[in-house]
């Protein structure tokens, strides 16, 4: 009986995968050929999606952006034994994109049904966990700070730090929370995950409980990933049915409960203060720190709050060892990055490459340069916080310190391209816009400053390019970045001044940077 | 309004309200079963969850989930995100605003059959544009293609009506 897999994860269903899995059954019953169809997960090469695959001698052989209506000629070029045809786009696991990957937090995804604990297992899983259970905690947290894992939902904090720290804090009860706020454009990689491998997050989180006396866990999941949500609940319960989750993790002594919690349509509860704010049922306003969430976090309690990839990337660790993982990547910044090619890009998707790699490279290389075909101008890396970065920045190594140096972030490895046609001023002006709508409102740099922000940018748009103007959206973005509270207004001006010092032309300003203070250029 | 709808509201809510559960939670759980949270719930919700009634009234106000009079029978989400932004999100609020005679977030008046909605990331921004259409998601969104689904998503509603 032939397999033939047809994705489940957002991306192809927004694209009628579902609609073309019945069909697919419908037709083999016509024709009474016997197959077994899996609803995988998504291989990440999203610009193929849906990307249906049949195994076959030489391997799982591919058909990309295949729609209902191709279903019958599908079938009548024996697509079944792997036939030829236009969709066809070969051995998938030999597709360049993908072959040329470094991928380790996303070794399995597409491979997989994402919910057969069977197929996890198979694959790989509950290694990492196994060896966690057979190390002392202590020496764990080390293994984890010599593998050089930072935190990858943007902070790049050391992860093994963070679990030291709530190790060695005394509480009846610790929490681990896992962030999966993905509220940034042109990121897609925790929802991947979620989707398409969601046991190698619950084994991420399962171990940092493990090793840091936790016995109880939250996964905030944003309320636009429907998907995601129903995924890891009928994920949860059936780790919990399998003895992963409960009174006695794989038998062992230790207990650990793990529940999914719904955002709701809030982009700052990505930031850990909020997130945990709205954990609790509140609104989601950002606390002061210190004190730290590893010391006083959900309830009050010592909290570990780490994004979905770098809890994801913690079984690989364990079961292979710190020194594999720091074995990829440069400086310090060690180990793998999803880079997530999004925007105006032909070949849009996720690629998991070790740090190092350079943005020409993953736009050209790998992106296949922009959709629209025009001449890429400006690519937005990290979110919209993140920087616009121009072509003469494009050589620079993906490295959280080299993109420090020139003002930029890697953040959450979310790359957006605009082409030619793009009007920076104008994205600017969103930038402001968008801050102003999901401030909390609590610090008031943030608060009035995005709103004072719209409206000097679009004075500067409408034809006020006085020195004047341009000073107080100088003077104004040096406030937020000094005096905000957390990331949201203190990181809402990189993209505005990258904006301006790179393209002032949008701005209808001859050089913007022969105004900028001599510090800042 | 409220009064059109057969519920109680002290029932609704102790039927969810259930211990341990957030203000979140429960928001969640009475949305989901009635598209929306009725203002007449946030006085039981205070005295069930032991919260003033500044404080719910706040939490429902402070999300843009939370909705509190019924969405519209066709309720279109688009994303006005970067990414989108980069695929031609703005032409297409253009053409989704000329179709259906409405204006995006500019709410909607009970029996108006169409709501538009800006929201920000999918999660779909390799796919650009993504939007919702009555909670189901769409991605590579364009003209044709948003005429195509909104006129199956109108002739869904006025068969069900």
């Amino acid at each position: 009986m032939t397999r033939i897999y047809v994705p489940r994860d957002s991306s192809a269903l927004a694209l009628g995968a579902d609609a073309l899995a019945d069909a697919i059954k419908a037709e083999a019953a016509r024709r009474g050929i016997a197959i077994d169809l899996i609803r995988n997960g998504s291989r990440g090469l999203l610009w193929l999606e849906p990307l249906v695959e049949v195994q076959t001698a030489e391997g799982r052989v591919g058909y990309a952006n295949v729609e209902e209506s191709d279903v019958g000629a599908l079938f009548d070029a024996g697509f079944v034994d792997g036939g030829e045809h236009a969709r066809r786009v070969g051995v998938v696991d030999e597709i360049p994109y993908l072959k040329k990957q470094q991928r380790l937090t996303f070794a399995r995804i597409g491979i997989t049904d994402p919910l057969s604990t069977d197929d996890y297992v198979a694959h790989g899983g509950l290694e990492g966990l196994r060896q966690a259970l057979q190390t002392d905690g202590d020496a764990a947290c080390e293994a984890l700070i010599e593998s050089g894992l930072r935190g990858r939902g943007g902070a790049a904090f050391p992860a093994g730090i963070k679990w030291r720290t709530v190790r060695a804090a005394k509480a009846a009860q610790k929490y681990i929370v896992c962030n999966a706020d993905e509220g940034d454009s042109g990121t897609f990689s925790d929802r991947l995950v979620m989707e398409s491998d969601p046991y190698v997050l619950i084994e991420g989180m399962i171990i940092a409980g493990v090793v840091t006396g936790a016995t109880a866990g939250y996964i905030y999941v944003r309320s636009e990933y429907p998907h995601s949500i129903a995924t890891l609940e009928a994920a949860i319960a059936k780790a919990r049915a399998a003895g992963w989750l409960g009174d006695s993790v794989l038998g062992s002594a230790h207990r650990f409960e793990l529940f999914v919690a719904k955002g709701a349509g809030s982009y700052v509860c990505g930031e850990e203060t909020a997130l945990l704010e709205s954990l609790e049922g509140k609104r989601g306003i950002v606390r002061a720190k210190p004190p730290v969430p590893a010391l006083v976090g959900l309830y009050g309690q010592p909290t570990v709050i780490n994004n979905v990839i770098t809890l994801a990337t913690v079984p690989i660790i364990f079961a292979r060892g710190a020194a594999f993982y720091k074995d990829f990547g440069m400086g310090r910044s060690r180990g793998t990055l999803p880079f997530q090619l999004a925007g105006n890009v032909k070949q849009g998707g996720l690629v998991e490459l070790a740090f190092g790699v350079t943005l020409r490279e993953l736009i050209h290389d790998y992106g296949g340069g922009t959709a629209s075909g025009r001449p890429a101008r400006a690519v937005q890396v990290g979110g919209p916080l993140g920087t616009y970065l121009p072509e003469s920045q494009w050589d620079i190594p993906m490295d959280y310190e080299a993109y420090a140096a020139v003002g930029a972030v890697v953040g959450h490895g979310g790359l957006v391209v605009h082409d030619d046609t793009s009007n920076l001023a104008e994205l600017a002006q969103y930038a402001m816009h968008f801050c102003a709508l999901e401030s909390c409102g609590k610090c008031t740099p943030c608060r009035i400053g995005s709103t004072r922000g719209v409206e000097v940018i679009a004075r500067i748009r409408n034809g006020d390019t006085s020195k004047r103007q341009v000073q107080l959206l100088r003077d104004l973005c040096d406030t937020m970045v000094s005096g905000s509270l957390c990331a949201m207004g203190g990181m809402t001006p990189y993209p505005v001044l990258s904006a301006l010092d790179h393209f002032p032309e949008d701005f209808g300003l001859a050089d913007a940077r022969a105004d900028a203070p001599k510090a800042a250029a | 309004m409220d009064d059109l709808i057969a519920f109680a509201p002290e029932q609704l809510v102790e039927r969810h309200a259930l211990p341990g559960k957030s203000l979140l939670a429960v928001l969640h759980a009475i949305q989901d079963e009635l598209g929306y949270v009725p203002p007449a719930t946030v006085p039981s919700l205070a005295r069930v969850m032991n919260l003033s009634r500044a404080e719910v009234h706040g939490v429902i106000t402070y999300y843009h989930h939370f909705r509190t009079s019924p969405a519209a029978p066709v309720t279109v989400q688009l994303c006005r995100a970067e990414a989108c932004r980069s695929m031609g999100t703005e032409a297409l609020a253009h053409h989704i605003e000329a179709r259906t005679g409405c204006r995006f977030d500019a709410g909607h008046e009970t029996g108006d059959a169409v709501e538009l909605e800006s929201v920000y990331c999918l999660g779909q921004c390799a796919l650009s544009p993504a939007m919702m259409v009555n909670g189901t998601l769409h991605a590579k969104v364009t003209p044709q293609k948003f005429d195509a689904i909104f006129a199956a998503a109108s002739k869904c509603v006025e068969v069900t009506a």
